[in-house]
């Protein structure tokens, strides 16, 4: 027994050196930054692009970070995930999706010497930190265009989830449309998902059936616009720059870009510099960019610039007052001039003109 | 030249018991060469896979966390597979599980009702799971229909009423419009540090202990293996058919219903769509890969919960990619149904001609 005892002992004191070695090499290690995603990052859309702005990161700072992703990681059973990076010596993690919220809340407060990144929601804590974009700012413009270009002014849009980020989109959309176009109808097909090719096929199909000559989506894989390249009909891009998929279909994409707000965050994670704060940037903090006018004609192109430098410099706010709720009823505008952010990122309601009713 | 399948006759129950051990062992074998053809050490795989998550201690909280719903639906499953009756739909049934169970906590929201509110939930669960499962159930006894079919649709049915009500009148009035309920007033009390490691793992072997004894000590138990294994002498011995239907029924849907409001109550402790990643379809693996044994079933919920710790380790220690994790749930369970064949069944060439 002794004997064991005495075994055991110096197996402990071997594995201890061993570590405080590990220790002392480690002051030169990477800092490691983990990524969770709720789609795959071949989606070719949101997951995907979350991914661009990690190879970002790597191509940056390589030499002073390693980055770790897990993909597909389901909202629900995302706990684990979470913490499996914490515990595995990632300093700063980003958990992706509106979902993961409650998960990373839990294990930020387990974890309080780890940063915490999480996009689009609303609860912070000391290390966790949230960041969004403003994604309606890109909704606004792709707007204008479909009001310019339709012909049946029906406009199919695939939504995903009605959520604050959603409804703001597809409102930001229609006041779009309806400032170059005001008899133009939006018909909504909620494909209750964020990635599902074939239900998002589906949607764009029966949209199309019903006359829509346009579609935009707010789900992540190309599959729309596959579907409106079948048909001749024309699309929009979400996320990342589809035009590979639908060459002739496709008349813009709104391009998420993270990669500035990673490289900057993980650079302030590595000088100690590190905050929790919100961050909402659009245009102007290059988190959202329009890929190139495709497929239009010259002026519809130009309209389009105009209204992207527009909104990007301040001159125009897709929800500038008044805005009118689905009843004909102004809006209260608590912002200046135009609804407030709080409206904005709460966002329950539909604007005039949109043929749908939320969930009550 | 051809194959033909020829029955074994007697089978020794050490084949019996070896055959899934060995289908697990070719699986790996499997892996490893995927794992190799990539470029990757199928060594370090193995290791980040399958020994690092057994060698400590927060991966073997995970492995029972995860391994707890799949044990229960998959018992459960055991009743009607042991039948031949083939309840697809333990998904839907673990669904609306989750959600009567939680109308209790809901329904006394804000009350300061007391902690019994758990115990009425889960009882709410598991009654919710065997209501749903009768369904099928009565259809096939009633009309004939194929359990196949209806339990499986049903799985679509409580997915799009589960969305419904967190989208709609369940809905949080404080969660900014986004689809979730509010937190419930009691969860599952925390058994270990870390928080993770919920009350709801020791219901599982529980549930495991008591199909075992029906299943084995109890005539009723008796009656499903006969009415699985020759229903003429099931009909012959006076058991009746429609009735091994029903009951078989009602416990696999009672028991993935308590699955669901363990799930809901122990760990995401709101409803909100989504809380099933596949449990009720990964439960007929467990189910098979135990060999439809409560004992073996504990194995095979174990096994499926490793492989998705150990896929979880793997893309972060090795950036192996998911899918590879995927597949290889595919490969245990065509390794495991093929060991099952060749155990009962003796493979014999027919040479060429007529």
């Amino acid at each position: 027994m002794r004997q064991m005892f005495k075994a055991a002992a110096a197996a402990a004191l071997a594995a201890g050196l061993g570590a405080a070695a590990a220790g002392s090499a480690s002051a030169q290690e990477k800092m490691k930054v983990g990524f969770i995603y709720v789609g795959p990052v071949g989606d070719f859309g949101y997951s995907y692009q979350h991914n661009q702005g990690r190879l970002a990161v790597e191509k940056a700072l390589g030499d002073k970070v390693t980055t770790t992703f897990l993909e597909n990681v389901p909202e629900a059973d995302s706990e684990r995930s979470i913490e499996q990076l914490a515990r595995t010596g990632h300093k700063l993690i980003f958990t992706t999706s509106f979902g993961f919220m409650d998960p990373t809340v839990k294990v930020a407060k387990k974890y309080p010497n780890v940063y915490f990144e999480h996009a689009t929601g609303y609860k912070r804590e000391k290390n966790l930190a949230t960041y969004s974009a403003k994604f309606h700012e890109g909704r606004y413009v792709i707007g204008q265009i479909a009001g310019k270009m339709t012909k049946s002014n029906v406009i199919g849009y695939v939504a995903s989830f009605p959520i604050p980020e959603v409804v703001s989109g597809i409102n930001a959309f229609m006041l779009g449309a309806q400032s170059v176009n005001p008899n133009i109808k939006v018909k909504i097909v909620w494909a209750n998902t964020w990635f599902d090719p074939g239900k998002e096929a589906d949607a764009a199909k029966a949209l199309l059936d019903q006359g829509a000559d346009i579609i935009s989506q707010h789900t992540d894989s190309p599959a729309p616009l596959q579907q409106a390249e079948a048909r001749g009909k024309f699309a929009f891009g979400q996320a990342s720059d589809m035009i590979r998929f639908a060459q002739k279909a496709t008349l813009t994409s709104i391009v998420d870009n993270w990669n500035d707000y990673y490289i900057a965050r993980v650079k302030a994670a590595l000088d100690g510099s590190w905050k929790s704060e919100d961050t909402w940037g659009g245009f102007d903090a290059n988190m959202v960019n329009m890929a190139p006018f495709t497929n239009m004609p010259d002026e519809v192109k130009a309209m389009a610039t105009k209204t992207t430098a527009d909104i990007k410099s301040g001159a125009l706010n897709p929800f500038k007052c008044p805005v009118y709720g689905q009843d004909g009823k102004e809006i209260e505008c608590k912002g200046k001039g135009a609804l407030s952010d709080e409206q904005v990122l709460g966002m329950a309601f539909y604007v005039k003109g949109i043929d749908d009713q939320l969930p009550k | 030249m051809r194959l033909e399948l020829v029955p074994r006759g007697d089978v020794s129950p050490v084949a019996r018991v070896l055959s899934p051990v060995a289908a697990v062992a070719a699986a790996i074998l499997i892996g490893g060469i995927i794992v190799a053809i990539m470029g990757r050490s199928p060594l370090q795989a193995l290791q980040v896979y399958f020994v690092e998550p057994l060698t400590q201690g927060w991966a073997l909280q995970e492995l029972a966390i995860k391994a707890t719903p799949l044990l229960i639906i998959a018992v459960g499953l055991s009743f009607c597979f042991r039948a031949s009756l083939w309840n697809i739909g333990a998904e839907g049934q673990f669904i609306i599980g989750a959600l009567t169970g939680s109308m209790v906590p809901l329904a006394l929201h804000g009350s300061g009702a007391g902690p019994w509110v758990l115990a009425a939930g889960l009882v709410a669960g598991a009654l919710g799971g065997l209501l749903y499962a009768l369904i099928p159930a009565l259809l096939r006894v009633a009309f004939g229909v194929s359990e196949i079919l209806t339990s499986l649709m049903l799985v679509y049915v409580a997915e799009l009423t589960l969305d419904y009500l967190v989208r709609g009148p369940w809905r949080d009035p404080k969660g900014f419009n986004f689809p979730q309920t509010v937190t419930f007033d009691w969860t599952l009390p925390y058994i270990a540090e870390g928080d993770r490691l919920h009350a709801g793992i020791l219901i599982a072997p529980l549930v495991a202990l008591a199909a075992w004894f029906v299943m084995r000590r109890t005539l009723f138990g008796f009656g499903i293996r006969v009415a699985g294994e020759s229903p003429k002498a099931a009909r012959f011995a006076g058991f009746s058919a429609d009735r091994m239907v029903i009951a078989a029924f009602c416990i696999s849907g009672a028991c993935a219903g308590l699955a669901g409001i363990v799930e809901v109550f122990g760990q995401i402790h709101q409803l909100k769509p989504g809380i099933s990643p596949g449990y009720g379809f990964t439960a007929i693996t467990v189910a098979f890969l135990g060999r439809l044994h409560p004992a073996g079933m504990v194995f095979g919920a174990l096994v499926v919960a490793l492989t998705v710790i150990g896929g979880e380790n793997a893309q972060i220690v090795m950036q192996l990619p998911l899918d590879l994790t995927r597949v290889f749930q595919g490969v245990l369970l065509m390794c495991v149904l093929a060991a099952d064949a060749l155990v009962s069944y003796r493979v014999r060439v027919v040479g060429g001609g007529r």
